[in-house]
């Protein structure tokens, strides 16, 4: 049996290699667009449209002028799909409903719209405000919850709050992750946060936390049956015994996750990819940050906390 | 018969169940079709709604009617949705004001035809406006914004120059005391500077009555007349309040013209032909658009409250069947995979977690056809995910069961012990993950994030349903499935995935 829980270095150092990488483009963001992840219409205001022309005629440049002339000159056009296909997204800002009529008769000029394939969006910038004040106050209340959820979950064992601390831990890398690889992803492909990225965090977070507490589970029921055994044995012992129930669980929820970025609809990809790296990282750090994290602890090899007050605990573990 | 016989027989009925309210519109005998092409009477021959209507005693009357129906999002059906706010500052009206002028909202959406229009207050002062499947979205939505002031207006005396009032923008006492009830900058110049003041007095003119006292307006096709063929005119009719005012009026001025004003407006000037006091006829040669439209702006009056547009969202219809179909497809092929990939790793187990994944999928279609759930994507979205972590508890419990007969427990205490000590870890991990459906939900209500909503519920119905799934269905389904091939097990431990 591989001792996962020995090679615990390696494994935080793999984390760190993956999540100091992330927070560094997220500097270099910010350095360089002010923001570490480039925010969508959901939190800034403004309106996004997505249109399929009958016919040739629009071209970018065409595109531009039309915003342009309505005073919108902050406008970001990309062509979606094949040449032929003429569709284009355009991100402007906010316009009152006599401005976005003209804007859309004067599309309409450059080559008729067809209207049963167009999709559009308007926020105004309260309305971003809104959702990124709730946004702020979900973060929030998830993180209380789920604190208070693990703390409760394991009142009964010793060192409840070492797990929670733990499994807290592991929610923090994935999301770090998660973090990292959405501002990566806004640099290269200019993908941005929306109300369902911060969805995609969420779940994510309840996902981890479900990952974690199997293999907590798993522990909590093995140290009394395997009395005499060192700690870092039984928690080694608790990662093998629940490991083909993490990788079976991660493959189906996978399965279906590929089906719909393969198949599914062009609007929710952005979030499976994002919910699928996130959960990867759940299982991930469930097995290889939240339990070696606890064998540390137990260890006293963590900085900051002290050494003595991890023997006395830990003699009843091990008793 | 054992407790395991007697739960499959009323899984195997709550099945069924499912699977009817699951099943298509057609299915049971709705028809759509039909039911879209008729109108008014026709259609109380047709059988439109998926809802189960049983009548106990034959008297004609539903004694128990349970609805059924699966209403989709406009992400998925098109249409177009609005978040008006009012434009002045929620201290100065009442909820009541809001409330009324939703119902005007609402009045003017169902004007267009819209019947599935649903309009919302929300907060103090804002109010949502969904139109799923409307046809022009501008219209729509300079039809809701309009703060149309409707005026039944003195001509008296002026026959000879109706003609050129008509279209022209006037200044009534009406427009003038309402001007006074607005609080003005100083720079800001006055519009009713602009308009035409009464011709003889150089006066206002005097407006007797508004669009508050009318009760109802439609446009509708007059009786052949002599010279000329059947003409377009609006009928209406006049609030009992208000019935003293303009009857009086009516009275004294037959045969003098009376101009029906909008925003200024001079939409047309008739003769008064007669006494109108509970109501009349409005004629003057219009098309049948330009009645529809009158009689629509007559109907719609004025709002109580100016509202802005704080946000739009619009989907053509195309994209949204290409949404579901897109979504179908995808579910269909995950759920392949997963069912084939429980199959092949785990057996005789696998098959049986199958069978309750069957279930799951039927009693969530159901929860959403009977709650109901309306379905956006990122709620079919949610159920997928659900669907994909559903065979998590089976993968909990099997793998369970495999320690204890590796551990050397015989087969009816290694499934016993498989289900009772998984329990722990199913229902701690789902409600984790159910705990953060709520706190999403709640983000959801912020009306700038509500997509959100739907994913956090159908998540969580999915969550909640899979304890049950995973659980007590799968369980029924194995030890049956245990119990009538026990000695084909007996003699081939493989058939466990062991």
């Amino acid at each position: 049996m591989f001792n996962i829980v020995q090679k615990r270095r390696w494994f935080f150092l793999l984390s760190a290699l993956v999540i100091l990488p992330g927070l560094a483009i997220m500097i270099f963001s910010t350095l360089t667009t002010g923001a570490p992840f480039r925010l969508s219409i959901d939190f800034l205001g403004g309106s996004i449209y997505e249109l399929k022309f009958d016919g040739a005629g629009a071209a970018e440049d065409e595109l531009r002028q039309v915003f342009t002339s309505f005073g919108d000159d902050n406008v970001i056009i990309q062509q979606i799909g094949q040449p032929g296909d003429y569709r284009w997204s355009v991100r402007a800002g906010f316009h009152d409903a006599g401005a976005t009529n003209q804007i859309l008769a004067s599309l309409n000029d450059l080559a008729p719209v067809d209207r049963n394939s167009f999709r559009a969006e308007t926020v105004s910038a309260t309305i971003g405000q809104e959702v990124t004040r709730s946004a702020l106050a979900a973060v929030a209340v998830g993180a209380l919850v789920i604190t208070g959820f693990i703390v409760i979950a394991f009142r009964q064992v010793p060192n409840a709050i070492r797990y929670g601390i733990c499994a807290i831990a592991a929610m923090i890398h994935d999301i770090l992750l998660v973090m990292g690889v959405m501002s990566l992803f806004g640099l290269l492909l200019g993908w941005e946060i929306d109300a369902l990225f911060l969805t995609a965090v969420l779940t994510v977070v309840g996902f981890s936390v479900q990952d974690s507490i199997v293999v907590f589970d798993r522990i909590r029921e093995n140290i009394p049956k395997h009395l005499g055994e060192p700690y870092e044995t039984i928690v080694n012992r608790s990662i093998w015994e629940t490991i083909h129930r993490s990788l079976a669980t991660q493959l189906n929820a996978f399965f279906i996750m590929i089906a719909i970025l393969l198949f599914g609809g062009e609007t929710v990809k952005q979030f499976i990819a994002i919910l699928f790296i996130g959960l990867l990282s759940g299982t991930y750090s469930s097995i290889f940050t939240a339990v070696p994290l606890l064998v540390a602890w137990e260890k006293g090899e963590l900085p900051f906390i002290g050494k003595r007050d991890v023997i006395e605990e830990a003699a009843p573990a091990a008793a | 018969m054992s407790s395991h016989a007697r739960w499959l027989i009323g899984i195997v009925i709550l099945s069924a169940f499912c699977l009817w309210v699951a099943s298509p519109p057609e299915f049971k005998g709705v028809q759509t079709e039909a039911c879209a092409a008729a109108s008014g009477d026709s259609l109380a021959n047709l059988k439109c709604s998926e809802n189960l209507e049983i009548d106990v005693n034959g008297d004609g009357a539903y004694e128990f009617v349970l609805n059924i129906t699966q209403s989709l999002g406009l992400d998925l059906v098109g249409g177009l949705r609005v978040l008006l706010q009012a434009e002045i500052a929620a201290d100065n009206f009442t909820p009541e004001d809001l409330g009324e002028t939703a119902n005007n909202v609402s009045r003017r959406v169902n004007a267009l035809g819209l019947t599935e229009a649903t309009v919302q207050v929300q907060g103090r002062d804002r109010i949502l406006v969904e139109l799923p499947g409307v046809r022009d979205p501008e219209q729509a939505i300079a039809t809701i914004q309009q703060t149309a002031l409707l005026e039944f207006v003195d001509f008296g005396g002026l026959a000879n120059q109706v003609r050129s009032l008509v279209g022209a923008e006037i200044v009534t006492s009406e427009q003038v005391a309402l001007r006074q009830n607005v609080a003005q900058t100083e720079e800001e110049e006055d519009p009713l500077a602009q308009r035409r003041a009464h011709p003889v007095s150089g006066l206002p003119f005097r407006t007797v009555m508004t669009g508050a006292g009318l009760q109802a307006a439609s446009a509708v096709l007059s009786p052949p007349q002599g010279t000329g063929g059947p003409e377009w005119m609006i009928n209406f009719e006049i609030k009992e309040e208000y019935q003293g005012i303009f009857g009086g009026f009516t009275r004294e001025r037959i045969g003098e013209p009376m101009a029906i004003v909008l925003d200024g407006e001079v939409l047309s000037a008739p003769i008064i032909q007669a006494e109108l006091a509970s109501g009349g006829v409005i004629t003057g040669q219009f098309t049948e658009a330009e009645a529809n439209t009158l009689a629509l702006q007559l109907r719609s009056g004025a709002l109580p409250i100016p509202l802005r547009i704080e946000s739009t969202h619009e989907v053509g219809a195309t994209l949204g069947q290409e949404s579901v179909r897109l979504s179908v497809q995808a579910g269909v092929i995950g759920v392949i995979v997963v069912l084939a990939f429980m199959l092949i790793y785990y057996r005789l187990p696998g098959f049986a977690a199958d069978l309750a994944l069957i279930v799951f999928i039927l009693l969530n279609i159901a929860v959403f056809k009977l709650l109901p759930v309306t379905l956006t994507l990122p709620a079919i979205t949610g159920f997928l995910i659900s669907i994909g972590t559903a065979v998590d508890g089976n993968i909990l419990i099997f793998e369970r069961i495999k320690e204890e007969l590796r551990a050397g427990l015989p087969l009816d205490a290694a499934l016993r012990a498989g289900f009772d000590r998984a329990w722990t870890s199913i229902r701690d991990s789902n409600l984790s993950t159910i705990i953060i459906c709520g706190v999403l939900f709640m983000f959801g209500q912020t009306p700038g994030a509500s997509i959100v909503a739907g994913f956090a519920v159908t998540l969580a119905i999915g969550l909640a349903l899979n304890l049950f799934t995973a659980v007590i269905v799968t369980r029924s389904f194995l030890y049956v499935i245990v119990s009538v091939f026990r000695n084909t097990i007996a003699q081939n431990r493989a058939l466990l995935g062991a």
